[in-house]
């Protein structure tokens, strides 16, 4: 039934002003379906903003509660590969902003591009994100049974200074880097877990892309993901500053 | 008694009256056109069939805890099953009953009709949100049938993480799905009631059940985020220990109070809310009188909505918080009672000098005033703090939160269902022996809970199964007060599913009510209405009402 009116839309669709197949039959217009997805997805990131948000209210307290064990077990974090990970994530939201533009400008093989480049950068993401994990495997920075807090009573000593590079924490205070990794691994995690269900939905948007879904004026869905991706991105803006950047080296 | 000044029940000659042979139920035939379905009207009763079961398991737990506690002696259930009972009664009763009780029953049935919409904004997420509904109640079912939770509905860690071996991972995932359900309605409700409106329908010309089922939306969008990641924590918590709640590696179990209550206290409006809509619907309804203060009693439903996130702390005033924040919870808490009693008021002065009738579902609106009073005041009590420290896991918490979620939900729930089945199934429910339940439900109420008040008063405490001799008395009138509850809920179940077949044909209009759902067809057309309706006139304007009836009479005539 829809796929007859799909066969002359696109003959037609410059002209003429007649309602997109993907008209639901509840909504009067065109433009209020697009509203109403658009503000349910501002919604959505709103539950996902109070989803987080119990995460940072809690590395907020611990953070304000031990701050010593925090200062020192976030100088374990690497700053360049946060870095360069932030360039990954921002240039994967740009092409993700080009390809909103290419579908409302209608130009498939552009949109299908920035598709593929967007999911590219995201994947690259999680890529730098392994290696990051990996070094907290091999020091033994993952909070558990084998979680290994000696670097932060004993820190090593630096060959330049003969002073150790780090302050010593008590025992006690030095047990507390495990909850700052518990909240790193927490919130990085739920974070990259917003990335792969993404990247899944980029797959499936590509997939749409290509057999022209996108092509003639109904862009919703890409605009509606585009949101998703922008929040995720906004997720990390915040993460990267509060876990690698704060108050790295005070007083050493 | 004269029929005519004590009803206002209108029915059409039932000797020609036929059910409209086209309405949402005989549009499609065959079980997969109901579980596939993306009709509000049909995803509405998918619900209602689903809560009923779920009511009548957490029922069936109150009553062995009852059972139980008709003697002082241990001598029905374990103490361990006991823990068991009580706390799978409050986590279907909470989870799986009150938070989806109206919104997803009535709310998801009448807000697209009362607003003039086809449907709502996302009919695929709303069927989506009644399967997580599903998966939840299932996972609720499997903790239960593997042995059952003893933590309480609270979940109270470090109890919930490390001293219990029963099964907190399953029902903590069966909540955090539900919770996802949640979330989808009221989302959707939103959604729609922003974007979906028919022409003229402004804000403030919206039925007062629509402003109070957006009202609870917005809590239910922002509130149950908070409590699904402290849930995935509890759960992360009790597998790889990872310590965010736990002493002894630094973590602080009182944090996981403050995101807990973060959530279930505003969890309170969103099962309360609703229930207060229903009563402005039901109220105007049958006094012929537009709802008292429109405009206040629609901005108390989004200040209770708003008060609501800001009292939590409440349920920790004896877990060392510390006094200044303490006292200022104290206060805001005493806040929310203001719009409540707003509300309270305004239904007073709707029914003063108005022209009342006593059908079934105005019972038990008189039935909520009181009762949801009484729960209400009780709290101003329990929120200032020197007697919440004498009151606090007594008795008088359970009588509080019973009249509030009891007494006052459950009664609006069930007013709303007898208000509106003849616009859900076309028939009318049968009103002598609706009368007598609503009223043995009162009865039965007040008896069950009533000596629950005095009982905690006197000190005794919640959450055990046996008791000091002393307070057999009153345990024994609370547990009598229970049976006739029971029979008092039972009695719907059977005259309800009785009138799908034999009762009196309903008509458009039974009631002589103005809201859109009562101009159209019961039960309803799939698409709603036959073209879009154009809303000229106030929400409860009885006069607009009676000049259409004349109309149609002199057009037909």
């Amino acid at each position: 039934m829809d796929n007859t009116i799909v066969a002359t839309h696109d003959t037609h669709a410059e002209e003429h002003h007649h309602s997109l197949p993907q008209l639901r039959h509840h909504f009067e217009t065109e433009e209020q379906q697009r509203e109403a997805g658009t503000f349910g997805m501002w919604l959505f990131l709103l539950t996902e903003i109070m989803f987080f948000g119990g995460l940072f209210f809690a590395y907020l307290l611990y953070r304000n509660w031990y701050n010593p064990a925090f200062v020192a077990a976030s100088n374990q974090l690497s700053i360049p590969m946060g870095t360069v990970n932030t360039a990954i994530l921002i240039t994967s939201g740009f092409f993700m902003a080009l390809a909103v533009w290419a579908a409302e400008v209608r130009k498939q093989s552009l949109l299908v591009m920035f598709l593929i480049l967007t999911t590219v950068f995201g994947c690259a993401f999680l890529g730098v994100k392994y290696f990051e994990y990996k070094e907290k495997w091999e020091k033994h920075h993952i909070p558990g049974a084998s979680f290994d807090v000696s670097e932060f009573i004993n820190p090593p000593v630096s060959a330049k200074t003969g002073k150790p590079i780090e302050e010593p924490l008590s025992p006690d205070m030095a047990r507390k880097t495990q909850i700052f990794f518990v909240l790193y691994f927490a919130m990085t995690g739920m974070h990259a877990l917003h990335m792969i269900i993404g990247i899944v939905l980029l797959f499936w948007l590509i997939a749409r892309a290509r057999k022209g879904d996108f092509s003639s004026g109904y862009v919703a869905p890409i605009e509606n993901f585009g949101l998703y991706w922008h929040f995720v991105d906004i997720v990390w803006i915040f993460l990267f500053p509060l876990l690698y950047l704060i108050n790295r080296h005070p007083g050493t | 008694m004269s029929a005519t000044s004590s009803t206002i029940v209108n029915l059409p000659d039932q000797r020609t009256a036929t059910i409209p042979k086209k309405n949402y139920i005989t549009a499609e035939h065959g079980l997969l056109s109901w579980v596939l379905t993306g009709d509000h009207k049909r995803i509405a009763m998918l619900y209602l069939i689903s809560i009923t079961f779920f009511f009548f398991i957490g029922g069936a737990f109150a009553g062995l805890i009852r059972l139980e506690l008709l003697t002082p002696q241990p001598d029905l259930v374990a103490s361990d099953t006991y823990n068991k009972l009580f706390s799978m009664h409050g986590i279907v009763m909470v989870f799986l009953f009150l938070v989806p009780s109206v919104p997803a029953t009535l709310g998801n049935f009448l807000i697209p009709i009362m607003i003039g919409a086809k449907d709502l904004a996302f009919p695929k997420i709303n069927l989506l949100s009644w399967y997580l509904y599903l998966v939840g109640g299932v996972l609720t079912l499997g903790a239960l049938v593997m042995g059952g939770v003893d933590t309480g509905w609270t979940f109270t860690t470090p109890l919930s993480t490390h001293y219990l071996n029963t099964h907190v991972i399953t029902a903590g995932l069966a909540i955090f799905v539900a919770g996802f359900s949640s979330i989808f309605t009221g989302l959707n409700f939103i959604v729609t009631i922003h974007r979906m409106r028919a022409p003229g329908m402004t804000w403030f010309r919206m039925p007062l059940f629509v402003w109070a089922n957006y009202a609870a939306s917005i809590l239910m969008v922002l509130g149950t985020p908070v409590l699904a990641i402290t849930l995935v924590l509890v759960v992360l918590e009790r597998t790889i220990h990872i310590g965010v709640f736990d002493p002894q590696l630094g973590g602080d179990p009182l944090l996981f109070q403050h995101l807990f209550w973060f959530y279930s206290h505003p969890a309170v409006y969103i099962m309360i809310l609703p229930g207060m809509g229903v009563m402005s619907e039901v109220i105007s309804t049958f006094s012929r009188k537009r709802v008292f203060g429109y405009t206040a009693v629609a901005f108390s439903s989004v200040a209770i909505a708003v008060f609501g996130f800001f009292v939590w702390e409440h349920h920790m005033f004896i877990m060392g918080v510390s006094n200044y924040s303490a006292l200022v919870f104290s206060l805001l808490t005493m806040l929310v009672a203001v719009p409540s009693a707003i509300k309270v008021f305004n239904w007073a002065f709707t029914l003063q000098k108005g022209s009342i009738t006593f059908e079934t579902p105005m019972l038990y609106a008189f039935a909520f005033i009181g009762l949801f009073t009484i729960g209400g005041l009780t709290g101003v009590f329990l929120a200032s703090l020197g007697l919440d420290i004498h009151l606090t896991e007594t008795y008088f918490i359970v009588a509080h939160f019973h009249y509030v979620m009891v007494g006052g939900m459950l009664m609006a729930f069930l007013g709303g269902v007898h208000f509106w089945w003849p616009k859900m199934t076309g028939r009318m429910y049968p009103e002598s022996i609706s009368k007598l339940s609503a009223i043995v439900s009162f009865i039965g109420f007040n008896l069950t809970f009533m000596p629950q008040f005095i009982l905690g008063y006197l000190g005794m405490p919640r959450r055990y199964h046996a008791y000091p001799a002393e307070y057999q008395v009153l345990n024994v009138l609370s547990t009598a007060g229970a049976t006739v509850l029971g029979v008092g809920f039972l009695m719907p179940l059977i005259y309800l599913a009785w009138s799908l077949k034999y009762g009196a044909i309903a008509g458009n209009n039974p009631w002589q009510a103005t809201g859109l759902e009562w101009q159209i067809q019961s039960p309803p057309l799939t698409e709603n209405f036959i073209e879009t309706p154009i809303m000229d006139h106030e929400a409860y304007d009885y006069e607009w009402l009676a000049h259409k009836t004349e109309q149609e009479v002199t057009t037909v005539g």
